[in-house]
């Protein structure tokens, strides 16, 4: 049987034969399933020539599982080099930790520092739905932790196929359980996130889970091992034969392929009550001071910590495998290596502390472990059954893996979609035509409320959070002496990125850039989860290159730098890739949380003003998705100065309630603002077309309100701080008032927004 | 006036049990599960969660922790006892109150604002409220479903021990409407909405739980 065959234990009657270095080294012919876990011919070579001999069965493991494109972002390193060549030093100044790290880590002032990242579960949650978004959830959240962090907030951006698709019906409720079930079990609010419907993720939905922890920074920690004789403590959870094999299957190969099939049920289980527990612990144990370094154990387990940690350190690493608790008798050491069990953590300890570290781990019933030790020189030794079964040096199998710079091409349909413009597609005109399609629109699946989701999170716990969904960004509360707080965002319009993934990724910068300016706060850093086709193919690998400088170029002109991301490849079905989906997350600083901006109408009376210029800009907007089933033309113009110029507004004008325009234009804003709000308001709208007016999805535009007396003051600022603006009307009443448009009830707009998903997903 | 908040490995609003145990003017205790010493405290929290985890029956496990024989006892003398969520399960797996807590009707988690009418106003911890008094605080939970015997139940029923009941829509489908019951002297209470996430509008919708928290401080 191969390293990988996953046999029910009760079948081990002896201890399966150990593939070791001695005997590698001896017999240089043996046949490896290289192929089957994944590694190209060359690859192979490479680790027999790094090697000087075969790699042993666990040797194959761990390289097959770190050289993944999950693990080693072969096929995007070369791109995301640009992050850090746009980032100047101006930018670099409040980052305390970037990309490489478990996490980005940025200084929010008064000794205060917040660590967030946002990373994708997306195959896993099509096998299994609900375990592959809670395990999501808990890596991501780990993640944090080894930073040196308590986490604060979660948030998932999510994306499944068409709305009424048997299959969406499947993943959906699934994908919303995990995310809570787990999410709710660790005590963590979850504070905002997306939930998109589009066919191209009919047979591969994207799950991202968004964490968000603060700490003192004195405290940030970082994954490293060194000093010798230092100890390698293995804490958590025991090790099992879940996950195995995960990353490399799972995660960096297409559904619909043959190969690989046979090891689909590998996804791991969550188990959020030991992850709450290990939470505690750590965090006792960093504010003991009893961690030189920490990481997690998450893709490719303790393959990928032992390595990283190593590579990190200035020596080398010996454990002793025999010493890891298992779940299963009988574990090969590929397998114990390979295991993708979760809530496992992984500290490097001074011998003079193991005795603290061990009582901390043990007060709150978590299993800890010394496994192995910081030793001299370069080598990663691991042993089994007192025989060497890994002898490598960890850099190569952490840090140099291949690189590939692969084929990029535009292709021939990307000028094709741009001539197919919105134009000619029939619109509304009479009044009763615009109305009717305002409702037609709020309760469609991508504008609809998403409380049948949301509801499903809790909100409150540790009573911090300041905002959530439905408002533009989370707003949580870090300092309860000072009110310090942060306030976070996601976004992404796919459809944008698809008729041009340089400009879809800016809008998506820019809009979440915008969903932390409305709440007052002001922006100060990116993250982002790449989500895209198979790099296999020039043009997904045009997509993304076309992304990354997109989303680099916009960041560098705002002025805040991308602390850190994910990339995710192979979203696809068969040879059908996903719409190039860069969810980009903007964390925003906030003085204190009480000036914090709400959300919608919520006093009638105050002056309803529209800030930024609507142009006629339709294309990949959800007016002509929703209506007409139509994706062509050109997304609508960025204008990051633009943006910024109204989030300094924002920050210096303190309006009484903001509202983002994006997905659904003026229309869908008005309607957002006044069910959030709980006020109805009397609008007439900007131009001479009303139906551009209330559709067209320009960008750099915030609904605002402001108190009667104080619009004359609002207005000049706006126009002193060169934003335009215009005065709308008013608040107040429970019916949205459009000139030339009609009366919209709001007992109507909330039957039509608040309807869709329960009559969906309540089967 | 001391006031001890338990956690419970997998407890997870004790933090704001405490926090709003202080803004009702009380000084807020940790008492660890695994301890068999109430620290002399006046009153005692049982907080949200999911204590150990809740794979058996939600509070089960919890229900048997040593603190918790701890708290038994003092009821039995008259100590205030609330338990909020998980503690509510708690308390009724330690048969401090009557009925049980199932899966909600809907078979899902279900966090929201929620209206109810203050039943019984007699209590150690319902004291500052009128009787009739409507309160928003938020629910959040995925076995909220009180049950309870038909004999149980009209027990309750005709001895006015329930202490809170939903208005405006029942999230979870419980007997009669029914979010809280309190024990018959009137010192136990138990709810499943969290009025210790209602104490300040920054992170709340109403600051209209915090009358719990300062209603006990009355009737020590």
């Amino acid at each position: 049987m191969g390293p990988f065959t996953l046999v029910p234990v009760t079948e081990f009657d002896s201890r399966p034969a150990v593939d070791t270095v001695s005997q590698a080294a001896a017999t240089p012919d043996t046949v490896q399933p290289w192929k089957e876990l994944g590694l190209k011919e060359d690859e192979y070579a490479r680790i027999r020539e790094i090697l000087g001999r075969r790699p042993t069965d666990a040797e194959l493991a761990m390289y097959s599982v770190m050289w993944s494109e999950h693990c080693s972002y072969k096929s995007s390193k070369v791109h995301l080099a640009y992050f850090g060549e746009t980032t100047t030093d101006a930018m670099r100044e409040k980052m305390l930790a970037g990309i490489g790290e478990n996490a980005g880590v940025v200084d929010i002032g008064d000794g205060w520092a917040v660590t967030f990242k946002v990373e994708s579960h997306n195959h896993p949650s099509y096998v299994e739905p609900y375990q592959g978004a809670a395990t999501g959830v808990g890596g991501i959240v780990r993640d944090i932790m080894a930073m040196g962090a308590r986490p604060i907030a979660v948030g998932d951006p999510l994306r499944f196929g068409p709305a009424d698709a048997p299959d969406t019906a499947r993943v959906l409720p699934g994908v919303v359980a995990g995310v809570g079930g787990y999410g709710n079990s660790l005590g963590l609010p979850n504070v905002g996130g997306e939930v998109v419907f589009d066919p191209s993720y009919a047979g591969n939905p994207l799950v991202n889970a968004l964490c968000v922890g603060a700490m003192r920074t004195e405290d940030l920690h970082l994954a490293f091992a060194s000093g010798a004789g230092n100890k390698i403590i293995l804490f958590g959870a025991r090790t099992g034969l879940d996950g195995i094999g995960g990353v490399s299957v799972l995660a960096s190969e297409t559904f619909g392929e043959s190969t690989g099939r046979k090891k689909l049920p590998s996804v791991q289980v969550g188990d959020p009550f030991t992850e709450k527990v290990l939470i505690e612990c750590c965090l006792e144990l960093f504010h003991a001071g009893l961690v030189v370094g920490i990481q997690d154990l998450g893709g490719a387990g303790l393959s990928c910590a032992t390595s990283e940690l190593a590579a990190a350190g200035d020596g080398g690493m010996h454990i002793d495998l025999d010493r890891v608790p298992l779940r299963a008798a009988g574990m090969t050491p590929a397998e114990i290596l390979s295991s993708e069990s979760q809530e496992r953590m992984c500290a490097v300890v001074t011998p003079e502390n193991v005795d603290a570290f061990l009582a901390v781990c043990a007060k709150w019933d978590t299993i800890a472990t010394v496994i192995g030790e910081v030793t001299e020189g370069e080598r990663l030794v691991i042993d089994f059954h007192g025989e060497t079964v890994v002898d490598v040096p960890p850099r190569t199998v952490a840090h140099h893996g291949p690189v590939y710079r692969r084929p990029l091409e535009r292709g021939a349909h990307q000028d094709e979609l741009a001539r197919n413009t919105p134009d000619t597609l029939p619109r509304p005109e009479a009044p009763s035509e615009l109305r009717a399609e305002i409702l037609r629109m709020a309760a469609s699946p991508n504008l609809c409320s998403r409380a049948w989701v949301t509801d499903q999170y809790d909100r409150y716990v540790r009573g911090n959070t300041a905002a959530a969904q439905p408002a533009d960004a989370g707003v949580v509360r870090v300092d309860e002496e000072t009110g310090r707080g942060i306030a976070v965002a996601t976004d992404c319009n796919a459809r944008f990125a698809a008729l041009d993934p340089y400009a879809g990724a800016q809008i998506a910068l820019a809009e979440a850039y915008r969903n932390v300016a409305t709440s007052g706060a002001v922006p100060l850093a990116v993250t982002n989860c790449l989500n895209f086709g198979s790099p296999e193919d020039p043009h997904v690998m045009w997509q993304f290159a076309q992304a990354v400088r997109g989303l680099a170029d916009g960041c560098a002109q705002l002025g805040i730098p991308v602390t850190g991301g994910n990339v995710s490849f192979y979203n696809q079905t068969g040879t059908t890739a996903i719409l190039p989906t860069p969810v980009v997350g903007v964390l925003g600083v906030i003085d204190d949380v009480a000036a914090r901006i709400p959300s919608g109408f919520r006093n009638a009376g105050d002056v309803v003003v529209l800030l930024g210029r609507t142009h006629e800009e339709l294309g990949g907007g959800e007016w002509a998705h929703v209506v007409h089933g139509h994706l062509g033309g050109t997304p609508p113009t960025v204008d990051l100065e633009a943006e910024r110029r109204l989030a300094e507004l924002l920050a210096a004008q303190s309006p009484t309630g903001t509202h983002d325009l994006s997905d659904g234009g003026l229309a869908q804003a008005l309607v957002e603002a006044s069910l959030v709000g709980g006020q109805g308001a009397r609008v007439t709208l900007p131009g001479h077309d009303p139906f551009v007016a209330l559709f067209s999805e320009s960008t750099a535009r915030v609904l605002v309100t402001v108190a009667p007396d104080a619009a004359d003051g609002f207005l000049a600022a706006a126009a002193a701080a060169g934003v335009p603006a215009e005065r709308l009307g008013e608040v107040g009443g429970s019916v949205l008032e459009i000139a030339n448009v009609g009366e919209l009830p709001l007992d109507e707009l909330r039957t039509a927004w608040e309807g869709t998903l329960p009559a969906l997903f309540d089967a | 006036m001391r006031i001890g908040v338990i956690t419970f490995p997998g407890t997870l609003d004790d933090v704001d049990a405490a926090r709003a145990v202080r803004y009702a003017g009380a000084e807020a205790v940790s008492l660890w599960h695994g301890d068999h010493d109430l620290q002399g405290v006046d009153a005692v929290v049982v907080p949200g969660g999911f204590s150990y985890g809740d794979y058996l029956r939600a509070g089960a496990i919890a229900s048997l922790a040593p603190i918790m024989r701890e708290v038994v006892d003092g009821a039995a003398k008259g100590l205030p006892v609330l338990g909020i969520c998980n503690g509510f399960q708690i308390l009724c797996e330690a048969d401090l109150l009557p009925g049980a807590l199932t899966r909600n009707e809907k078979l899902h988690f279900v966090c929201r604002d929620q209206a109810l009418r203050v039943e019984n106003a007699d209590t150690a911890w319902t004291s500052g409220y009128g009787a009739g008094e409507e309160i928003v605080v938020p629910v959040k939970n995925a076995e909220g479903r009180f049950v309870a015997a038909p004999e149980t139940l009209a027990e309750i029923e005709g001895e006015g021990r329930v202490a809170f009941r939903y208005v405006g829509g029942n999230p979870n489908g419980s007997t009669n409407d029914i979010a809280g019951v309190t024990s018959a002297n009137g010192r136990v209470v138990g709810l499943m909405p969290h009025p210790e996430h209602a104490i300040d509008l920054l992170t709340g919708p109403s600051v209209q739980g915090l009358g719990l928290f300062t209603s006990v401080l009355a009737a020590v």
